[in-house]
């Protein structure tokens, strides 16, 4: 990996061995449904973490939770060397902006700004938010599309492009903000099943260059693959953690048996 | 017809339209940019979690909705000098107007922004930008598009209302075509002139919309 590498994420600001993120007894509740009953999540530097489960049972709400896109009613987030965000008062500006600053994320819709070229798109953030010079993020953004095989797609609008091509637009302008933490929901679940691999490629290589996700997913073999960790959640709680080779191969829980024959036997 | 209608149609003609051109096109003009920015304001007050503000925002459109466009020209016009406050012709129909296509736009823009997915709030807060940002960089820009056809007929109502202007003694097309008409008695051709002149303007301004909806098409899907 060069020191110039545009997929290189970001150097550290605090000790190596504390992890990125800590969460602590995440609750959330639409009306009378807890969807959330007091999750933990861990996420060491460097290692991605994949949250699978059944649908509903509340994974891409503590994904949501990490970057203040859903409000929980109790619990903390904490990044390294940043100030813990306790839920249980109304998060100040200030707390969500820390935990946006601190991470970028790849929406299952892609969420493209339809009204701004693939080259604006990315730049955006850096530009409006960081207030990076135009020029030198212009170059970094060139540089990421190029990687990701959507060089000669820069002036394009999202409408000109496939769902998998927008995708990696949406994983590069995530990854030209430099954060230290990526947020995937569901990268893949709105592709047709031809355009996965394209995108799941890119994914992957993030992983193997160091980058810290937390991943939503149905794509269990690709999680296998590449995340560290396996969070196996089932009606708002974390049934069983671990490294894949435990969750995935060998699940102690009933529970997560259960899914896996019922996705295994399709 | 005979020569002397002709006649006073052709001398008419210039009178009328320059009572377009320095009455009725830019108190329309006018009106429509103030109207617009108070209309924004109204709209974002309407989609206030903040209830008193809100309501604030629903009763002014709940008023100006509800009330004629002559009553409230008429109140600022004929009714404020009676409590001391004097306000000339072309300012009281400047203010009478903005606040009307205010009320109305208001409700307009509203749906417009409710339009934007949520996914593009979303995706604004996670670059980092604010609530402020995210609107006028991404969901204004995308709630304009939606919202240039019901704002152009707001627009060319905006246009034959100015009509009512004549009757606070704003010099605009219609007061032209009446004074004449008047003078001359010929009253039939005088009205069916100005509303030729009104009818042109309409047309102009309907192209004009079909020149900014394409404009504003080049990023959507065909």
């Amino acid at each position: 990996m060069s020191p110039t590498d545009p997929l290189a994420p970001a150097p550290l600001d605090a000790p190596i061995e504390a992890p990125l993120l800590v969460a602590r007894g995440i609750r959330k509740s639409f009306g009378d449904v807890e969807v959330l009953q007091s999750i933990d999540l861990t996420v060491p530097r460097g290692n991605v973490v994949a949250l699978i489960g059944p649908s509903g049972s509340g994974k891409t709400t503590v994904l949501r939770s990490l970057n203040g896109l859903e409000v929980p009613e109790a619990g903390t987030v904490e990044f390294a060397g940043g100030d813990v965000v306790d839920f249980a008062q109304r998060p100040t500006k200030r707390q969500l902006a820390s935990l946006r600053d601190r991470s970028a994320m790849v929406f299952q819709q892609f969420n493209l700004f339809p009204h701004r070229t693939v080259l604006e798109n990315v730049i955006e953030g850096p530009v409006q938010v960081q207030k990076r010079p135009k020029a030198e993020a212009t170059a970094d953004a060139r540089a990421l599309l190029e990687r990701v095989g959507l060089g000669a797609k820069a002036d394009a609008y999202p409408f000109e492009l496939s769902g998998g091509q927008q995708q990696r637009v949406g994983i590069v302008r995530a990854l030209a903000l430099k954060p230290q933490l990526l947020l995937f929901d569901e990268p893949t679940s709105a592709l047709d099943p031809e355009l996965v691999g394209d995108v799941l490629d890119v994914i992957r290589e993030l992983a193997t260059e160091g980058w810290t996700m937390v991943l939503v997913t149905h794509e269990l073999t690709f999680a296998s693959h590449v995340a560290d960790t396996i969070v196996f959640m089932d009606g708002g709680v974390v049934v069983e953690s671990g490294p894949p080779s435990e969750v995935l191969q060998n699940p102690r829980e009933p529970r997560t048996k259960q899914f896996l024959h019922r996705l295994l036997d399709r | 017809m005979n020569e002397s209608l002709w006649d006073l149609l052709l001398r008419s003609f210039l009178p009328i339209v320059g009572g377009a051109v320095t009455g009725t096109i830019p108190l329309a003009l006018l009106s429509f940019a103030l109207g617009l920015v108070i209309a924004l304001g109204i709209a974002l007050m309407r989609l206030s979690r903040i209830s008193v503000v809100s309501g604030i925002a629903r009763v002014y459109i709940s008023i100006i909705r509800g009330t004629p466009l002559l009553v409230q020209l008429f109140v600022i016009f004929y009714g404020l000098p009676s409590i001391g406050i004097l306000v000339d012709p072309w300012p009281s129909a400047i203010i009478a107007f903005s606040l009307n296509v205010g009320g109305y736009a208001a409700e307009v823009i509203r749906a417009a922004i409710l339009s934007v997915p949520k996914g593009q709030w979303e995706a604004g807060y996670t670059i980092g930008m604010s609530r402020g940002q995210t609107l006028v960089r991404v969901i204004l820009p995308q709630a304009a598009r939606v919202s240039v056809p019901p704002l152009s007929n707001t627009f060319i109502s905006l246009v034959k209302d100015t009509s009512l202007a004549s009757l606070i003694l704003v010099t605009e097309l219609f007061r032209q075509a009446q004074e004449i008409a008047a003078f001359s008695q010929e009253f039939m051709a005088l009205y069916i002139e100005a509303a030729v002149v009104y009818w042109v303007i309409c047309l102009v301004l309907s192209s004009a919309q079909s020149v900014l909806e394409k404009r504003l098409d080049r990023y959507v899907a065909h």
